[in-house]
C-alpha cells in the first residue's frame, strides 16, 4: 500500500538532474494549504541537494473541497504544452491565497500564453484526463491526502518539514552510496 | 474488539441517512457495498477520508459498488458536513442507540465512544468479502477497497465462467464426442 504504483516516466514533470540518485515525488493539490506550505520546503531541498535530488509533481486535486484545484491543475498542464509547466506551478503555489479562475488567466497572460486557448482548454476539459490519471495513480499508491511524498518509490511517512524530508533523503543517499561501493 | 471477518454475513441495520429518511442494508443488497466506519465528521479537511472517497466515487461506481459512511454523528451533523464538503454518497448516523451498528461489526471504540476506521466490502448477497481496520489516526485511503472490489468482480466473472464450462460439459453428449 505504500509504494509507488505508476513508475516515473517521460510523462512526468521532472525538475532537476535526470540521473539524480534520489527521486522526490509529490502528489499535491494547488489549493491545499499544506501543499502550499510544502512548496518552499521542496525548493530548499532542491537547493540543498542540486546534484542528488530530482523532483516530480503529480496532481491530486480534491475537487469537492477545493473548488479551484482542478482548474489550477489543468492550467499547469496547459502551460506544460508550451514547456512552461514549472513556471506556472510556481506562480500558482506562490499566489495560493488568491487562487481563482481570473488569477489563472492572468498567470497565463504573464507567461505570454493565450488566455483564449486556456479558456478553451478548461471548457473542453482537454487536460482533465491527464490530471485524473495522476490522481488515480496516487489512489492506487495509497495516497490518502495531500501532500504525499515518495522518495525513490517509497512512501515518506514523516512530515513535510525540511528536517524530516532531508533526513529521509540523506538515508536514501547513504543506501545508494553503500550499494555503489 | 476485532472487526467482522470475510465470510461473515453482514449484520442488517436501519439507520437515519437524512433527518427524515432511513436507509437499510437490505435496500442496498444486489450490488457490491462499501461500508466505511469513521470516527467523526469535521476532521481536518485535506487528509479527510470521506473527502477522498468522494473523489474516488466514479471508480467505486465503475465496479457497480455503492458506498456509505457511518459514524456516531447525528443526521443533522452529517447533513451539515455533507453539504460543506459536497459529499455525494450517504452518511449514516449510528446515533441512537449510540454505536449499536458499529458494535455489531466489531468497529466501535467504547473508550472514546466513536467508530473505528474500519472498512467492509460486502457482496451482492450480503456476505462480507473483505474487511480492514486501520489505526484510528491513519486514513486508510482507497487502494484496499479498490483492490477488494476488483477481486470481487474477478470472483464473480470466475463463477460465471465456471457455470459456462459446466454448461458446455452438459452439452457435450449431444455433440457426439
Amino acid at each position: 500500500m505504500t509504494t509507488l504504483k505508476m513508475p516515473v516516466s517521460s510523462r512526468d514533470h521532472i525538475l532537476g538532474d535526470e540521473d539524480a540518485p534520489i527521486t522526490l515525488l509529490e502528489y499535491g493539490d494547488y489549493e491545499c494549504p499544506h501543499c502550499g506550505a510544502a512548496h518552499p520546503v521542496v525548493k530548499a531541498l532542491l537547493q540543498r541537494y542540486p546534484d542528488d535530488v530530482r523532483y516530480i509533481f503529480r496532481h491530486f486535486p480534491l475537487t469537492q473541497i477545493h473548488p479551484h484545484a482542478e482548474a489550477a491543475a489543468e492550467t499547469a498542464e496547459f502551460a506544460d504544452s508550451y514547456d512552461r509547466f514549472w513556471e506556472m506551478h510556481n506562480l500558482i503555489f506562490e499566489n495560493q491565497d488568491r487562487l481563482s479562475i481570473p488569477f489563472l488567466f492572468s498567470a497565463a497572460e504573464s507567461l505570454g500564453l493565450s488566455v483564449e486557448r486556456l479558456q478553451q482548454a478548461l471548457r473542453s476539459g482537454e487536460f482533465s484526463r491527464r490530471v485524473r490519471q495522476d490522481f488515480l495513480s496516487g489512489v492506487r499508491s495509497g495516497v490518502n491526502g495531500t501532500p504525499s511524498f515518495f522518495i525513490n518509490g517509497e512512501r515518506h511517512n514523516g512530515s513535510y518539514a525540511f528536517t524530516d524530508l532531508s533526513e529521509a533523503i540523506e538515508n536514501q543517499l547513504e543506501l545508494a552510496s553503500r550499494r555503489a561501493a | 474488539m476485532a472487526v467482522l471477518s470475510p465470510g461473515t454475513t453482514a449484520p442488517d441495520f436501519t439507520l437515519r441517512v437524512t433527518p427524515d429518511q432511513n436507509l437499510s442494508l437490505k435496500e442496498l443488497l444486489g450490488r457490491s457495498i462499501v461500508l466505511a466506519f469513521y470516527p467523526a465528521d469535521w476532521s481536518p479537511v485535506c487528509g479527510d477520508q470521506m473527502a477522498l472517497y468522494n473523489e474516488v466515487l466514479p471508480e467505486f461506481q465503475r465496479h457497480g459498488a455503492e458506498i456509505a459512511g457511518i459514524s456516531v454523528d447525528g443526521a443533522w451533523c452529517h447533513a451539515a458536513y455533507a453539504k460543506h464538503n459536497h459529499i455525494h454518497f450517504p452518511l449514516l448516523a449510528d446515533f441512537e442507540p449510540k454505536g449499536e451498528v458499529a458494535k455489531k461489526y466489531g468497529a466501535y471504540r467504547s473508550k472514546e465512544g466513536v467508530c473505528e476506521r474500519a472498512l467492509f466490502v460486502i457482496d451482492e448477497e450480503g456476505k462480507i468479502f473483505w474487511s480492514y481496520c486501520s489505526p484510528i489516526a491513519v486514513n486508510p485511503g482507497a487502494e484496499g477497497i479498490l483492490e477488494a472490489l476488483e477481486d470481487l468482480s474477478k470472483k464473480k466473472k470466475g463463477n460465471t465462467h465456471d457455470n459456462l464450462e459446466n454448461a458446455s460439459q452438459l452439452e457435450r453428449p449431444h455433440t457426439g464426442r
